[in-house]
């Protein structure tokens, strides 16, 4: 059991970590966040292996992994 | 449940002003970890570039100088010297490394001077608007190139690595990539050895990240990244130039 946290006032939406995931389990939403950036989330945390690509890519170090 | 991804230590929790899909934020995560990784924190002095990378300052847990346009790898030459117990690293774009201050990192590679270069080459002059770098690739579109880059008028894209590896005084010269978690480890492990070449008192460390600039390329930041694989690696080659594994 995995989970990973975004801090979403800091993503900027550049879909890194839409790319990194090796299950494609992350999407950039429409929702935007106080800086004006849409914001990536993930919807099944369930499959989540917490390999922690996603946040290795990711550019503003908005994610977290747990395991 | 454990964390197993976080912040570094050595990063200064404060949002970066990078435009997204900049590689710039995942280079200074590694160089952080690394940082934190060899326990170098309270004896780190960076050294700030001019261009995009000139708030190393803000951005890290350590001390920072911000050298003149180019100069860094001088500036690093004298705090290295003074204080020689003290990890020294510069932090310096193509516009700064590779144009203005191409005469200072030749003659302190040349020199031997036990500081490390981390060069992030992403083909423009970032910050001040897209201007050509002499690290621009070939028919690349740049604010003073708008037809693409002339190889008759502008000569051909500087390679910085290849430049410093036939330096008798360099002894770790490495490029590496970020574009995806395959080259993104490969580039740990480079940064990491570069580190010890410092701690262990060997020489000169250097590597080069080949990184995008999808505001100035004009891309998104997926087409930015995949630019990187197709376009930058076939002629800026990866790998371990000098100085491997022991």
């Amino acid at each position: 059991m995995a989970m990973i946290k975004f801090r979403r006032e800091r993503c900027k939406g550049c879909g890194m970590c839409v790319s990194a995931c090796p299950k494609n389990l992350l999407v950039v939403g429409s929702k935007i966040n106080r800086a004006g950036y849409p914001m990536a989330r993930i919807d099944d945390m369930k499959s989540c292996t917490g390999c922690a690509l996603c946040a290795e890519m990711c550019p503003d170090v908005v994610i977290t992994v747990f395991k | 449940m454990k964390q197993t991804f976080k912040r570094p230590k050595a990063l200064v929790d404060i949002p970066f002003h990078f435009c997204p899909g900049c590689h710039h934020g995942i280079i200074h995560r590694l160089v952080a970890e690394c940082i934190d990784f060899y326990g170098l924190r309270e004896k780190t002095i960076g050294v700030a570039s001019v261009g995009c990378s000139v708030f190393l300052y803000d951005y890290f847990n350590a001390d920072v100088v911000e050298a003149p346009h180019g100069r860094a790898a001088a500036v690093a030459t004298g705090v290295k010297r003074a204080s020689p117990d003290n990890f020294v690293f510069t932090y310096q774009g193509d516009g700064d490394l590779a144009a203005i201050g191409t005469a200072e990192i030749i003659h302190a590679a040349n020199r031997g001077e036990r500081i490390t270069v981390i060069f992030v080459n992403n083909t423009v002059f970032g910050m001040t608007g897209g201007q050509m770098a002499p690290t621009t690739m070939s028919g690349q579109e740049t604010t003073t190139t708008p037809f693409g880059r002339d190889l008759e008028t502008n000569g051909f894209p500087i390679k910085m690595s290849e430049l410093l590896t036939e330096l008798p005084g360099s002894t770790f010269v490495a490029r590496a990539a970020v574009n995806n978690p395959k080259n993104l480890m490969k580039a740990k492990k480079l940064l990491k050895r570069a580190f010890e070449v410092q701690t262990n008192g060997e020489g000169f460390s250097f590597v080069e990240f080949l990184s995008a600039c999808p505001t100035n390329w004009k891309m998104t930041p997926k087409q930015a990244t995949e630019r990187v694989q197709e376009e930058m690696i076939p002629y800026f080659p990866l790998g371990v130039f000098k100085g491997g594994q022991e």
